[in-house]
């Protein structure tokens, strides 16, 4: 096994999760002051801005690198701008460690930020019927939570999943919420509370599929080297960023699309598109899913953190629902899911979304996760993907 | 049906079929059609040839939108909700979505059903038909 490919993480900061309805580079400016608060490094000392893009607050959304970069203040340093849907925090990430490990940048700050429109989230406007975004909602109607409920309903009849097990996972992300300052949604919840809401995508209730928030994330990277020569305590690390695409053909039905690939002339690839996420992390960083002390996953629906759930190696296909009810997936469990509170108490702003995996990661290697701290921790894993086939995931040590 | 289709190439209309691109070097499928290339990492093939998939399929899922769907897409006034399926066509080795036809109740569905491609009113633009692709359940036969 090759040493991991260490960067060190200074700093952390957010914007509170919310609909505040305000410009989302106020959000971003305020997450990344945090963040270089937190890591006590001063603004010029940066080096790199690597932002992640939205596509849903004009031009300045689309190359947020320089547009965090100027509302700081342009101090000459290098920029990037990534967008990659759901995934784009994790691609600004991967390409902030890679200039750092390539001895380009010695401190960079990677941030994304978000405002949202309320309900759906729609595709950009226009005549575009060359973009299958715009055509899924034209054609069939199918909104984000189509493809949830598709999931969804897809778990219950192969593994015999019950609403009751869906809601669950709600019950327990809010829980975990609750004790989280940065998090919209603050208030515990009951299953039945969660199955009187309305549905929305059968069999998903309004209380089982994440909003649309506005909020901003921030962390601030540097070489080890850096790290130790200001002594940073204790030294957090991202030891592995796994930005994959799936394999062909990939057998799942993936937003936005209207088919699969097709099997019909290549044999199937060993992992599906969500296993191999973690899969290629759990080679890079040279661990396994029995190393874990916890995993923040992309819940865009609370059956979907069961199947990551399975697809992190956490248990055997088919029995999510049982470790969920183990109580292992619950902080002061074997290994916590969520302890932020996850997206059911966030809602997504979508580049931001990966970015904040990693905070709650690093706040909770540091003990510093107050009302949720997961004891001992020392091993964080992220997973999510975004839309078009971009996998994310990280992986944080301390 | 008369009327013209929503957007063109996705579907024939008269022979109620959706249309799909097979390669002509590895015979890989794919919906919407590919033009001009093959999505086979392993074929590098450019030629493919425009065909109608399979008519009939079996229920891979299913769900409701329940709510009505942000623009573009055209709501009935009032909305009325309806299913989404993912269809199985297991010649091709696809997953395809499309609409259920009015009327379908959730009580009809369920994992492995059989369903065939129909051709029916996506919404009306002045007075014109804009036609789509839905499923609809076959009748089991006794």
């Amino acid at each position: 096994m090759t040493e991991p490919k260490r960067v060190a993480v200074l700093g952390v900061g957010m914007h509170p999760w919310g609909k505040w309805g305000r410009n989302f580079v106020e959000y971003g400016v305020a997450a990344a002051r945090a963040a270089l608060e937190d890591a006590g490094v001063a603004w010029p000392q940066v080096d790199l801005v690597a932002g992640a893009d939205t596509i849903r607050n004009g031009y300045p959304g689309f190359i947020a690198g320089a547009t965090f970069a100027q509302a700081l203040g342009f101090t000459g340093s290098r920029v990037s701008s990534s967008y990659a849907a759901c995934a784009s925090g994790a691609q600004a990430i991967a390409n902030a460690r890679a200039q750092i490990l390539a001895g380009l940048s010695e401190v960079a700050l990677v941030v994304g930020a978000d405002t949202t429109p309320k309900g759906f989230f729609a595709p950009v406007g226009g005549n575009r019927t060359d973009d299958p975004d715009w055509l899924r909602f034209h054609l069939l109607g199918a909104t984000n939570p189509t493809y949830f409920g598709l999931y969804a309903r897809r778990r219950m009849e192969r593994f015999g999943s019950t609403a009751e097990d869906f809601a669950s996972v709600k019950v327990k992300n809010a829980r975990h919420g609750a004790a989280n300052p940065n998090a919209r949604y603050r208030k515990e919840v009951t299953i039945e509370e969660v199955l009187a809401s309305p549905m929305v995508a059968d069999p998903l209730h309004l209380q089982e599929i994440c909003a649309t928030s506005d909020g901003g994330a921030a962390i601030i990277l540097s070489s080890v080297e850096f790290a130790k020569a200001h002594g940073i305590k204790p030294l957090v690390t991202i030891d592995a960023v796994s930005t994959v695409t799936p394999v062909y053909p990939n057998t799942t039905i993936e937003m936005p699309n209207f088919a699969t690939d097709s099997s019909a002339a290549v044999p199937l690839p060993k992992l599906g598109f969500r296993p191999s996420i973690t899969a290629a992390i759990y080679e890079e960083a040279g661990i396994g899913p029995e190393d874990l002390s916890m995993a923040e996953v992309y819940d865009l629906s609370t059956a979907l953190e069961l199947d990551w759930y399975e697809d992190l190696g956490l248990c055997g296909e088919g029995e999510a629902e049982q470790l969920l009810r183990s109580g292992a997936t619950t902080v002061g469990g074997r290994i916590p899911v969520n302890p932020s509170g996850g997206l059911a108490s966030f809602g997504e702003a979508i580049p931001a979304q990966a970015i904040a995996q990693v905070v709650e990661s690093v706040l909770q290697l540091r003990g510093e996760a107050h009302g949720r701290q997961i004891d001992g921790a020392t091993v964080a894993i992220t997973a999510n993907q975004g839309l078009f086939g971009h996998g994310s995931s990280v992986l944080i040590r301390r | 049906m008369n009327g013209t289709p929503a957007v063109e190439g996705f579907f024939d209309p008269e022979a109620q079929a959706l249309i799909g691109s097979k390669c002509t070097g590895c015979g890989t499928y794919a919906f919407p059609a590919r033009q001009g290339f093959c999505p086979n990492p392993h074929c590098g093939s450019d030629t493919v040839d425009l065909v109608p998939l399979s008519r009939r399929g079996k229920i891979w899922s299913y769900t409701s939108a329940s709510y009505q769907p942000p623009p573009p897409f055209v709501p009935s006034d009032p909305f009325v909700p309806f299913f989404i399926l993912a269809v199985e066509l297991n010649a091709e080795g696809l997953v395809v979505l499309g609409q259920a036809v009015a009327g379908t109740e959730a009580t009809d569905l369920s994992v492995g059903r059989e369903v065939e491609v129909v051709t029916d009113v996506l919404f009306a633009e002045e007075g014109e038909n804009k036609l789509v692709w839905k499923f609809k359940l076959v009748e089991a036969t006794k």
